[in-house]
């Protein structure tokens, strides 16, 4: 059971983080950033973004707890409070969410020690960005169904295949693989690596082109790409258990180290305020009592969202340890669909603008994010599986499989 | 006493509020279950709805619980209560809903609530009383059907010492059941609180005839009903209660988050047993998904209800905004839930023989207690939005 107060060391450490945070906040970004990391498209953001996380890291607000052979902070409990006030100042987002929410954590659960010293540090400052190589054109939710081959050559492997939907693919140093390394087994014929991409052999990263016209992920192709036995993540054959690791860090179920706040006022008052602004059939849109409902129900959302997030960690109030937390990922692309598609129908005709266009409001934000939003309800498994999850797993409906 | 400090990371819900808590779900998993409940509200349609008057609950089990001591939860201990905080008494009414447990508790409690912040010598002794087990009820509703307690039932004029009470109260909880009527009325600028005995001169107590098998409610015709200055709480009551009135909020999401609760585990395990189609039927996604839905709803209730209580409990600036948010949380989540229970029941759920109508109906009605969803909005918005034009 989590602590209800903060020990001292912790009370210290957030006020710590609040007054850095009020200090250092960032210059204004030379480009407009996207709302999310995986839709951070070109160099100039990576940079800024980039540069955010290594300051970030360095003032001690990123790998707080982690070990600190392993270029942590070394303490416990101060991640959560890292992020919370990173979220409360409204900083930037961590540009390397891979690599803090996915690669970090499952390495340090099933990596040697010699694989924790050489890639955690990278993760958590930032300066080496990671991708994530699970999805493929005919295995997307259905992930048991990997057909990118592993074969084992003396010291190295090599691997043959396709994976798509790499998002942060053209700027990653390196990928979390997953690779079919046996068909006698669908489960237990998977194994895990931890790929090198930028400038390897054998590997090319070519852009996708997603819905908004928008380059911003990616298809990596891999044609006899040696990898390191040395760079295996745990046995040959347990592939399927690590990325059930790596997608309980995504699906938002365990703590880890964050991806920070996002940018931009709090998405309810974005809406607020793009109604006070709006106009609609002569009348302003924040008086239309059906626009006023519908902002106050998003509203509503966020705030649950937040107080699930404060429940989850009092198991007393929660009758299925995994019952709030696998609703996460969930929730949360949900909500930021529902809020983007709210701001879409409350602009209305001026949705219909392309962030070129001079008339587009807010930069032609609640289109691109209304369409970006898919994004999330469709990666780390669409959100029908993750209802098939949780009816399954924790309402114990039977398996759809 | 309410004090102002940071939001605790527990919601205050700590050993005591889990243990009364658990205590209460053990009491009523062994004192009512379903086919008690059942025998006690719902054995026979027609009667039941002709006998609007008689109070369907089991005598016996409310001594018990006026033995445990729930009638006086939300009674200080100075005041010979358990003074237990929002946040523990949302616990125990969401088991209460759970088992849809009929009696005047809620009413007793959000009457106490009342009674705790008019803070009066008259209410204090009412408090006492209370908590010795006399039940109360609330008559601040007029025809018009204000939700908020600004514009009372009845109105009030001065003769001497005593006041004397006219009009009509409207959608008065348990009204047949309560040893005391605390009813608000216009004088002039202000609203007074006078307790009023169910048998006073000139009332007219008329049972509503309602679908909810699980409680009543009536209409207070008062004419010149005289009040004694012994009976009257407050002169100028406005103020404790729309203090009250988030805690009234919490009381009613909280019932509803548990009866929906009840009513997501009883569909999950119809659904786990029911075969169509050589399988069971929770194996469809058309089944399963919607089931997942009203869990993340309830989920979202329960949650925004502790936080409400808690916001409550410390005194905070947002406690109104709190608890409006989770009473629109919980009315919602409530219909979803009470959708969805009849529908995946298929056509036993569509009977009096399926135990789904019983909370269906008491979640129905409390969706409206108070103001249902778009009233709580409306108000949100005026708050978070400022007023329209």
């Amino acid at each position: 059971m989590s602590a209800a107060v903060l020990t001292p060391e912790q009370q210290e450490f957030q006020e710590y983080a609040r007054r850095w945070l009020a200090e250092n906040a960032p210059p204004p970004a030379p480009e407009r950033l996207p709302i999310t990391p995986i839709e951070v498209m070109t160099t100039g953001q990576r940079d800024y973004l980039q540069a955010w996380q290594r300051k970030c890291y360095d003032a001690g607000l990123v790998g707080a707890d982690y070990p600190t052979e392993y270029g942590g902070g070394g303490h416990e409990g101060f991640q959560r409070i890292a992020n919370l006030e990173m979220g409360r100042a409204r900083v930037p987002f961590l540009i390397n969410i891979v690599g803090l929410n996915m690669a970090a954590p499952t390495i340090l659960v099933h990596g040697t020690d010699q694989q924790k010293k050489k890639f955690v540090p990278g993760c958590l400052s930032g300066d080496e960005i990671w991708c994530q190589g699970f999805s493929e054109p005919g295995a997307g939710s259905d992930m048991a169904n990997q057909q990118t081959s592993a074969v084992r050559d003396g010291d190295d492997w090599i691997v043959n295949g396709h994976k798509v939907w790499t998002s942060l693919g053209h700027f990653a140093k390196w990928m979390i693989l997953i690779t079919r390394t046996s068909k006698d087994h669908k489960y237990d014929g998977l194994t895990y690596f931890l790929c090198p991409i930028e400038g390897h052999a054998g590997v090319t990263v070519r852009p996708l082109v997603k819905i908004t016209g928008e380059a911003g992920f990616n298809e990596v192709l891999f044609e006899d790409a040696r990898v390191p036995d040395a760079y295996r993540l745990d046995e040959v054959g347990k592939g399927w258990t690590v990325a059930m690791t790596t997608l309980t860090y995504e699906r938002g179920a365990a703590e880890s180290a964050g991806s920070g706040g996002g940018d931009g006022p709090h998405p309810t008052q974005r809406l607020i305020d793009l109604a006070r602004d709006t106009w609609r059939d002569g009348e302003c849109a924040a008086d239309d009592p059906v626009t006023r409902d519908a902002i106050m129900q998003r509203a509503i959302v966020a705030e649950g969202m937040k107080q699930n997030g404060r429940r989850a960690r009092v198991p007393a109030l929660c009758d299925h340890p995994m019952r709030l937390p696998l609703q996460q990922k969930l929730t949360s692309s949900e909500f930021v669909q529902d809020n983007a598609r709210l701001g879409v129908e409350i602009a209305g005709a001026h949705s219909t603008l392309y962030k070129l266009d001079e008339k587009a409001p807010s930069e032609g934000y609640w289109p691109l994010a209304y369409m970006n939003s898919y994004g999330h309800t469709i990666a780390a498994g669409t959100n029908e599986i993750q209802r098939n999850i949780l009816g399954e797993r924790v309402l114990g409906l039977p398996k759809s499989k | 006493m309410a004090t102002k400090n940071a939001a605790p990371r527990n919601f205050g819900f700590g050993e005591d509020e889990t243990l009364l808590r658990d205590m209460a779900r053990q009491f009523l998993d062994e004192r009512l279950p379903v086919e008690t409940l059942r025998g006690l509200v719902a054995e026979a349609p027609e009667p039941i709805y002709d006998e609007g008057q008689a109070p369907r609950w089991d005598a016996g089990l409310w001594k018990e619980i006026v033995e445990l001591g729930w009638t006086g939860l939300a009674v200080d201990s100075e005041d010979g209560g358990a003074g237990v905080s929002l946040v523990g008494i949302a616990g125990v009414v969401e088991e209460v809903g759970r088992h849809a447990l009929p009696s005047p508790l809620v009413s007793t409690l959000a009457a106490s609530w009342v009674l705790r912040e008019a803070g009066s010598d008259v209410a204090k002794a009412q408090l006492t009383r209370i908590a010795e087990g006399a039940t109360a009820t609330l008559a601040i509703t007029g025809e018009r059907g204000a939700w908020d307690p600004g514009a009372p039932a009845l109105s009030a004029r001065d003769e001497g010492d005593d006041l004397v009470l006219d009009g009509t109260a409207c959608f008065v909880q348990d009204a047949l059941k309560a040893d005391c009527l605390l009813a608000t009325a216009r004088l002039g600028d202000d609203v007074v609180l006078c307790k009023v005995a169910p048998d006073a001169t000139g009332l007219e107590i008329r049972a509503d005839h309602i679908h909810d098998l699980t409680r009543d409610q009536a209409t207070l015709r008062f004419a010149n009903v005289r009040v004694g200055p012994d009976a009257i709480i407050s002169r100028s009551a406005l103020p404790a209660l729309q203090r009250a009135w988030p805690a009234l909020l919490v009381l009613v999401s909280a019932d509803l988050c548990g009866t929906s609760e009840w009513q997501l585990q009883t569909t999950v395990e119809y659904a786990k047993q029911r075969k169509q189609f050589e399988r069971q039927i929770g194996f469809f996604q058309a089944v399963k998904h919607p089931l997942v839905n009203a869990m993340v709803e309830i989920d979202r209730a329960r949650s925004l209800l502790y936080h409400a209580a808690c916001e409550i409990d410390r005194g905070a600036d947002d406690a109104e905004t709190a608890a409006r948010m989770a009473k629109s949380a919980a009315s919602d989540a409530g219909a979803f839930i009470s959708d969805r229970s009849v529908q995946l029941h298929g056509g036993i759920g569509f009977t009096w023989e399926c135990d789904v109508h019983i909370f269906f109906k008491r979640s129905l009605h409390n969706q409206a207690l108070y103001g249902d969803g778009v009233h709580q909005r409306k108000r949100l918005a005026s708050v978070m939005m400022g007023p329209i034009g």
